[in-house]
């Protein structure tokens, strides 16, 4: 290349510098060191040894840390169906014209996203004590008796999960409603003229001209699953039993208090092989949505 | 105008206002838990709404916790990450959408690959890190991991690329270096961007629990978010009503900012529509 080719190439180094060093230092090498760490019995004191796989193969075996990755895939599957049908659903009754304070709903259910998860937590807690809770008192109220939830080991999971949900249905709605409006009215019209009912203009007309925007929201919502730790650590700690202790609430644990660092970085990896798989088909949902937008 | 109402539209509004209730009852009682006093907090049947107004449960989060100091390290923290975050992505952004350099293709994949790295995935070297250069319990680690980021950089380069040329080219016939087109010409032109990505980085590390959690050990160099579960953690139960006073002043600056900026706000994450 010409001289003022190198010229332009360290224009932009120069330009690059600051963040290149960050990404570098505190992204790109704890990669690789983790990577290492993960085939050692490093645990910040003396020396590390070289055990291979143990490690990943204790991730699969030691019944905590499969714990740990089946309680992620529970609250995986908890949380992502119902936080985007339900974004979806009230984003389509949003979408309608004649519908009254759209711009206020909009505010008010994009909200709670705003507000620190681990705060929610705090009021939830209290929402769904057993004594002095108001949500539990008027459920009762209906005739249902919740109890103890956070003490209760099957309703635990599905109570942590549900803030979350509360916490970031809003965001994926204002997502979806982005998408709606790019689809032409007319569409609906020609429906209708075919004598189309409101079912069949969403399964022929809304779903297929939303699909990309929705896979995109569905992977994106996974991968905020598969990191699950502020609202369980607040309300739960991880329990009752091990019942809501997740990937990152063990990569926690035991790379932050029991200082078993091999056991944290394999399940670091897993976590970060799972998100990069989930990662990639984003990626390929999001070039089509931007293609789509254009 | 009754007789024009259908009757999707009035269950459309039915379902919208129930909904709309049921989200604001957590931060509802957030903030009226905070002003009641401690009999009522434990009263049975619950009630939501004060008899009495009391001031008791913010006074005593402030003598339970280093309150004002929990609170000056939020801002400190999220704002020094956004500060930081918004300089030098925006440089790197520049690079990548404005200068024509051999490399520029692969640097951008390789970018954009670490925006798929959560970061509680590299927690454990990142902590050794910050441990090894003696940064634990300051700001210099609580910041620095985070001076840069590779979403960041990824969105503004998109909105770069999408600015007209002209205007550099003109500049760049004039004999402007490339600093000077970056700060007059691009960067005036790509506020509505930046205040973007300026909300988005400060309202997520004010409201994130597990960065703070580790790299702060001590009580006084905490956020206002890690700085609650001392109040609950082991051995720390504490009525209600301090943890809704606590809760609502570490809510309220950020629901007040986003009040006031939403329709913004929520558009610009809309047609984003990326974390």
């Amino acid at each position: 290349m010409a001289p003022g080719g190198r010229r332009r190439g360290v224009t932009a180094l120069g330009f690059l510098a600051p963040a290149l060093l960050v990404l570098t230092v505190f992204v790109g090498w704890p990669m690789v060191s983790a990577l290492r760490t993960s085939f050692t019995d490093a645990s910040g004191f003396g020396d590390a040894e070289w055990v291979g796989f143990d490690n990943y193969v204790q991730v699969f075996t030691d019944p905590d840390l499969l714990n740990a990755v089946t309680n992620t895939l529970w609250y995986t599957v908890l949380f992502t169906p119902t936080a985007v049908v339900a974004a979806l659903a009230l984003a389509l009754v949003l979408n309608s014209p004649a519908l009254p304070f759209r711009g206020f709903f909009r505010t008010a259910l994009f909200l709670p996203f705003v507000v620190s998860l681990a705060v929610a937590a705090y009021a939830w807690t209290y929402l769904i004590d057993p004594q002095v809770g108001l949500l539990n008192h008027w459920l009762s109220g209906l005739g249902l008796q919740l109890g103890n939830v956070l003490e209760d080991p099957q309703l635990a999971m599905p109570a942590v999960a549900l803030v979350a949900v509360w916490k970031n249905f809003g965001f994926y709605l204002v997502i979806f409603l982005a998408g709606l409006q790019d689809i032409p009215g007319s569409l609906y019209e020609a429906a209708k003229v075919d004598g189309a009912g409101v079912w069949r203009r969403f399964t022929n007309v809304t779903l297929p001209l939303l699909s990309n925007t929705l896979a995109f929201v569905l992977v994106f919502a996974m991968i905020a699953a598969l990191q699950a730790f502020d609202q369980i650590y607040v309300m739960t700690g991880g329990g009752p039993y091990g019942n809501t202790q997740t990937i990152v609430m063990e990569i926690y644990e035991s790379g932050f208090r029991k200082l078993e660092l091999g056991f944290a970085s394999a399940l670091s990896y897993v976590l970060l092989i799972a998100t990069l798989l989930l990662s990639v088909v984003q990626f390929v949902f999001f070039g089509r949505r931007e293609r789509d937008a254009q | 105008m009754i007789a024009r109402l259908r009757p999707s539209t009035v269950l459309g509004t039915v379902t919208m206002l129930a909904v709309t209730a049921a989200v604001m009852l957590p931060l509802a009682i957030i903030v009226l838990t905070a002003f009641k006093p401690v009999t009522e907090v434990n009263a049975y049947p619950p009630t939501l709404l004060p008899q009495d107004w009391t001031l008791d449960n913010l006074r005593r989060i402030v003598d339970e916790l280093p309150f004002a100091r929990l609170v000056v390290n939020s801002f400190l923290f999220a704002g020094g990450v956004t500060a930081f975050a918004l300089v030098f992505d925006s440089l790197a952004a520049y690079a990548l959408a404005r200068i024509d350099f051999t490399g520029r293709r692969t640097l951008l994949i390789a970018i954009v690959a670490t925006l798929m790295i959560p970061f509680q995935a590299t927690l454990v070297p990142v902590y050794q890190l910050v441990s090894d250069l003696g940064w634990v319990n300051t700001f210099a680690g609580l910041i620095a991991p985070r001076a840069a980021d590779a979403f960041g950089i990824f969105f503004l380069r998109q909105f770069f690329l999408a600015l007209p040329r002209d205007l550099d080219n003109a500049a760049r016939i004039d004999g402007a270096s490339e600093f000077r087109i970056f700060r007059s010409v691009v960067l005036p032109n790509a506020i509505p961007a930046l205040l973007t990505l300026a909300i988005f980085t400060f309202v997520n590390n004010w409201n994130d629990l597990l960065w703070p959690l580790i790299f702060t050990t001590e009580r006084e160099m905490g956020t206002i978010t890690s700085g609650l579960t001392l109040l609950t953690g082991p051995g720390g139960i504490v009525p209600y009503g301090v943890m809704m006073a606590g809760a609502l002043v570490a809510i309220a600056p950020l629901v007040i900012a986003f009040l006031l900026v939403q329709r913004r706000f929520i558009e610009s994450i809309a047609t984003t529509g990326l974390k």
